[in-house]
């Protein structure tokens, strides 16, 4: 079942990538200005692989997304333990963390990682989730603190629109 | 928002810090003052090359090298950011994730944001807070460079630059910029056809060349991925930093580094003062002019600045 639901997110994600990166492309030309020398802040996302996972399809198509959209995004590679993820956005001061997860282990892997968050006192980093999750578990995921699930399929610019929406101003 | 919390080791605050300082807030700018004093200590190295010559991996390595030593190592990381939406995907970090929860280790990534000299505008001053923060070595690794991205050798005191065969004849050894600055060259891949000829080629190279002050760039081979040589750059960069300071270039070079900082801040604040909302528009309105070839660029220059 796992496999059957793995292989439907990377088409899902791989046939979006095209068209949704262009898109993001076209729209944030007005909502994100180019960089520029003159500063100012640009949103900063940990895209993490947690896990015993050799599945990034989709991670790597939303980083790349967030990337078309003006984002600064900071990817992890593969079969990252939680303390490394949490590590990573602390050093990077990132604005947001998306957690990627095909193997099952999610409801081990992502309280964990938001437990460590709150412990290293980043608990104000806005944290979404993605990947193969069972319906029933998505409430239960939301009670540890991860503002929301994108299932595969999800357009890329209602990523982009969320974060935007949603990331805390410091 | 404390510049003590970065001297006390805070790693969020020291990260708060950078982000401060990279999108050019003021108080990032208080921050850098108040650390500057407690900066000077760390050996910044450069680390350049090539897309996919085995930066990353190398930075990694000798990184892990430097642990061994007892030193606290600092890591910035750049990667270039997108020139039409300003977005950049970081991935220099994949490489290293073998150390990302090692205390004594920061790396931190960053995007170029418009700049084109192979670092970030600010790439020198998150060193800094590396360096308040009392790091031993920093090692700075650049975008993958072309030719003439050189920007690098300001902002640290040894140059690596790391070089794989099948790129090209002797030629290319010879030209101007990115060969001119390595103080140290290292022929990564080692183990792959033709890397011997690229020694050869770059010793050519470098016979052929004056001898800045004492100090003969040595070529080293490395195979970042097997371990290989890394014991030897370590040693290699060591040997500059100490012949640097023995020489004085490194004096000299902290000296040059200190005007480029002053002329950037004096440059800045004038830019800033003088294009005033007036002034912008009224260049909005040259600019038509210039590109329908009514005036000239110089001529527009002119008004705007008699204006």
């Amino acid at each position: 079942m796992a496999k059957k639901g793995t292989s439907k997110a990377k088409r899902t994600a791989g046939a979006k990538s095209k068209g949704k990166a262009k898109a993001g492309t076209g729209k944030s030309g007005a909502a994100c200005p180019p960089a520029s020398p003159a500063g100012g802040h640009r949103i900063r996302v940990l895209v993490a692989k947690p896990g015993l996972d050799g599945h990034d399809r989709g991670a790597k198509v939303v980083a790349r997304g967030l990337r078309d959209a003006g984002m600064e995004v900071i990817y992890t590679g593969l079969r990252q333990t939680p303390e490394q993820i949490v590590a990573t956005a602390v050093q990077e001061d990132v604005d947001v963390i998306g957690l990627s997860c095909l193997s099952g282990a999610h409801m081990t892997l992502f309280p964990k990682i938001m437990n460590l968050l709150k412990e290293a006192g980043a608990d104000d980093i806005l944290v979404t989730a993605g990947g193969i999750v069972p319906e029933d578990d998505v409430p239960k995921l939301k009670k540890t603190g991860i503002a929301t699930f994108f299932g595969p399929g999800t357009p890329l610019d209602k990523i982009v629109d969320f974060i935007r929406k949603n990331v805390r101003r410091r | 928002m404390d510049f003590k919390d970065v001297l006390k080791g805070n790693k969020r605050a020291i990260a708060r810090a950078m982000s401060l300082i990279e999108d050019e807030d003021p108080q990032g700018l208080s921050i850098l003052r108040a650390l500057h004093k407690h900066t000077g200590k760390a050996h910044i190295v450069g680390i350049t090359g090539a897309p996919g010559v085995g930066k990353s991996t190398l930075v990694y390595r000798m990184a892990k090298a430097l642990r061994k030593r007892g030193e606290r190592v600092g890591i910035v990381a750049v990667d270039p950011s997108s020139p039409f939406t300003g977005g950049a995907l970081l991935g220099d970090r994949i490489r290293m994730m073998g150390i990302a929860t090692d205390p004594e280790v920061f790396i931190r990534s960053m995007g170029t944001r418009g700049c084109l000299g192979g670092l970030a505008r600010k790439t020198y001053e998150i060193a800094k807070v590396l360096d308040a923060w009392g790091a031993d070595t920093i090692l700075v690794e650049t975008v993958g460079t072309g030719q003439a991205e050189v920007d690098v050798v300001q902002a640290v005191q040894t140059c690596i630059v790391i070089l794989v065969s099948g790129l090209g004849d002797e030629v290319q050894t010879f030209k101007a910029g990115i060969m001119e600055i390595g103080d140290i060259f290292v022929v990564n891949k080692a183990d792959r056809g033709g890397a011997d000829r690229l020694v050869l080629e770059v010793q050519a190279m470098l016979e052929l060349g004056q001898v800045h002050g004492k100090w003969e760039p040595p070529i080293i081979k490395t195979i970042a991925t097997e371990d290989s040589g890394v014991e030897e750059l370590i040693d290699g960069m060591k040997k500059h930093y100490e012949t640097a300071k023995e020489i004085g270039i490194l004096g000299h070079k902290c000296i040059e580094r200190a005007m480029l900082d002053i002329e950037d801040i004096v440059r800045d604040r004038m830019m800033a003062g003088l294009l005033t909302p007036g002034k912008k528009h009224l260049m909005k309105e040259l600019c038509k002019k210039v590109a329908d070839k009514k005036m000239d660029p110089y001529e527009a220059a002119e008004k705007v600045l008699c204006e």
